[in-house]
């Protein structure tokens, strides 16, 4: 198995020349607010279960997640289904029911002006960094109707749900002068403002156990598919390692 | 080099059509063969097919084509029994099929993952050509089928990404069908037809479903199916671009050919499985590949009424995309950018006859020559990644050159392919033995 020389430079010089053409061109985009890294880990079962009870306390109020399943969350999260029923159906209904009896739409848009979207799929079409980002960013902003706002999705109808969990922080702006001299506000730092009942440190593992939830409701078969993903990228290295053997063995006859 | 001892040892001179007919053989096989060409197809297409020995791994992409076009096949059939062509069920029934469906979610990777790496392997497959001269006479019309096949597949993963009715496969097909818009006279009747609608509706998804599973792969089908006995009938070229039907030994079997079978199919099946632990890693690790093979926003529901802020179609049409953004529009019309970008396709077709080199290998030609083609590969590649990104002034000024260069490459042909120097081309094939 050789490479052809001529086409090994070819193959070379492109990817030097793509290199060069088009410096620095991953700049482009830019313009939101920098995310923050959520750091979950989908493998973390005893953060996944502290993530389905965030949600159901939390979210499922308002939210649906009208593709995911009751008994399926028990099954992959190892929780018995009477703790199931007891704690995280809080609504009631039947374990093979999807997580769809949060607020009516029209009730809603007529309460905070947007209906809530569902959740299904919303670390898939999002990502959960941004997930992580959004729960950490509500800030104080007494002319907006629930009193914050978000640094994240600014004019969000979402009120800060875990205001009482984070406490209300303050964003803090430092003035810079626009190229026609007026003054802008730019956007520095958060510091604390009215505490609330956990710890900076609880409240950030609070919301990486929500959105790794979120981000397991988004895929449920995530884990398994890595895991038994390795098993086929194993067997197939067996695979390619015999019949390369078999092609060699063929091919000492082509002289 | 001199004696071959694969063919040397081989069975005396292959039985013609009567021969077979007459001496069926015996039992079922017999039986059958009495009745149906089967192993003599067998012996024209497999056993006695004599390729080139010189193939390097550029020549594993035409059988992996085939094999990701019985996976999409074989996977569409199954998705088809779950998923339900309605605009208000389909979204739905994809989760349905992610997370109900007993190994609906593996299915629906291979289905979604093939999609991506049917175009990774074609446009390699397509290199190749260019790369050894694959086109040339007699081999025009073997090119032709193919550019054909790459046509039908580009229709066909376009009407397949507005399945899954996601936010990217609503407003994606909005942009596509809407070039046709720009058609002058006919346009704006012609883009409804299509539709069926006067946006893109329930009644588009199931037309858009129907050619999907139905009129275009049975095309495709028919299409590589042409494309194979064109293939058996001019016989392979190979890395050098030379004709290894010129030199046959006493029973008319070429020197530096050996069967297809065994000696191919062993090496196509150990491609395979370097091809298959690629896109088994894709589809177990990575199957959305970083929103290239799956877009994020395609996990929000389609929505006529909120139009994404940025519209990207599928990384395997963005170097068209960014072609059609690059042309300004003219005379208040939008058209020249659908010229461009159809033109960019169909200056394919021609290539057959705007190569006047007296070579067919890139290994015997000059410079210029290696040159362009570079060239042509970078501009490719770049529009590819110009497609992508938002069409900022400074991208656009790329994208216009790219698309300036990749017509160069195709245009020019006729003068620089002439003019170039040429090295002597060897009177069999470079082989070194394993």
């Amino acid at each position: 198995m050789r490479i052809d020389p001529v086409v090994r430079r070819v193959v070379y010089a492109c990817t030097l020349l793509v290199a060069a053409a088009l410096p620095g061109a991953a700049l482009g985009a830019g313009g939101d607010v920098p995310l923050m890294r959520a750091g979950n880990d989908i493998h973390n079962l005893p953060s996944l279960q502290r993530g389905a009870r965030n949600f159901m306390n939390y979210c499922a109020g308002c939210h649906t997640a009208q593709y995911m399943r009751y008994n399926r969350i028990a099954q992959d999260l190892d929780i018995p289904e009477g703790e199931l029923k007891a704690n995280l159906m809080l609504k009631g209904g039947s374990v093979h029911d999807t997580i769809r009896n949060a607020m009516k739409p029209e009730d809603g848009r007529k309460w905070f002006g947007n209906a809530p979207p569902d959740l299904s799929l919303i670390a898939r079409s999002r990502g959960p960094d941004y997930l992580y980002t959004f729960l950490m960013s509500y800030y104080a902003d007494p002319s907006r109707p629930h009193g914050v706002d978000n640094r994240v999705l600014p004019g969000t109808a979402m009120p800060h749900v875990l205001a009482h969990l984070q406490g209300v922080q303050n964003a803090v702006y430092r003035t810079e002068s626009s190229p026609d001299g007026s003054a802008i506000k730019e956007f520095e730092r958060f510091e604390a403002g009215v505490p609330g009942s956990l710890t900076p440190a609880q409240y950030e593992e609070f919301v990486r156990d929500t959105v790794n939830f979120l981000e397991y409701v988004g895929e449920p078969i995530q884990a398994k598919r890595q895991k038994l993903g390795i098993w086929v990228i194993l067997f197939l290295l067996v695979f390619t390692t015999f019949a390369y053997f078999l092609k060699r063995e063929y091919w000492r006859d082509v002289k | 080099m001199a004696s071959n001892p694969v063919t040397t040892s081989s069975a005396p001179a292959a039985p013609g059509i009567d021969d077979v007919r007459q001496e069926p053989g015996s039992g079922l096989w017999g039986w059958i063969n009495a009745r149906f060409p089967a192993a003599k197809m067998l012996k024209e297409h497999v056993t006695e097919y004599y390729a080139p020995k010189n193939f390097n791994n550029w020549y594993l992409f035409g059988s992996l084509a085939l094999f990701v076009l019985v996976i999409q096949i074989v996977t569409g059939i199954f998705l088809t029994m779950s998923y339900k062509p309605s605009a208000a069920e389909a979204f739905g029934s994809v989760e349905y099929i992610m997370r109900d469906v007993e190994w609906g979610w593996l299915i629906r990777y291979l289905h979604s993952t093939g999609a991506s790496a049917f175009f990774v392997v074609v446009y390699l497959h397509m290199f190749r050509a260019l790369l050894y001269g694959s086109y040339r006479a007699p081999r025009e019309l073997l090119w032709i089928l193919g550019m054909l096949i790459y046509l039908v597949l580009m229709a066909e993963a376009f009407m397949g990404y507005l399945l899954p009715w996601g936010q990217m496969s609503y407003w994606g097909a909005q942009v596509i069908v809407s070039l046709f818009g720009t058609i002058p006279v006919i346009g704006a009747d012609l883009q409804q037809w299509i539709k069926g609608d006067y946006y893109i509706s329930d009644i588009t998804l199931n037309r858009f479903f129907a050619l999907h599973v139905i009129a275009l792969p049975l095309v495709l089908v028919m299409l590589v199916a042409a494309h194979i006995l064109a293939l058996h009938e001019v016989g392979s070229n190979n890395p050098d671009g030379i004709e290894i039907k010129k030199k046959k030994d006493a029973r008319g079997i070429p020197l530096d050919g050996i069967p297809f079978h065994p000696y191919y199919t062993v090496k196509d099946i150990y491609g395979l499985g370097i091809f298959l632990t690629i896109f088994c890693a894709i589809v177990f690790f990575a199957p959305t590949f970083g929103g290239l093979f799956l877009e994020a926003p395609n996990f929000d529901p389609a929505n006529p009424m909120l139009t994404p802020a940025h519209i990207v179609p599928v990384w395997y049409f963005t170097p068209f995309y960014a072609m059609l953004r690059a042309v300004p529009s003219f005379a208040g019309t939008q058209v020249w950018g659908v010229i461009v970008m159809f033109a960019a396709i169909a200056v394919l077709f021609f290539l057959p006859w705007l190569d006047k080199s007296p070579v067919r290998s890139v290994r015997y030609r000059g410079p210029i020559y290696k040159g362009m083609l570079a060239m042509f590969v970078v501009s490719f590649v770049a529009l590819g990644y110009l497609g992508l990104q938002p069409a900022t002034p400074l991208f656009t000024l790329f994208s216009q050159l790219f698309t300036f260069l990749y017509f160069v490459f195709f245009l020019a042909m006729p003068w620089y392919s002439r003019i170039d120097k040429v090295k002597p081309v060897p009177e069999r094939v470079t082989y070194h033995a394993h």
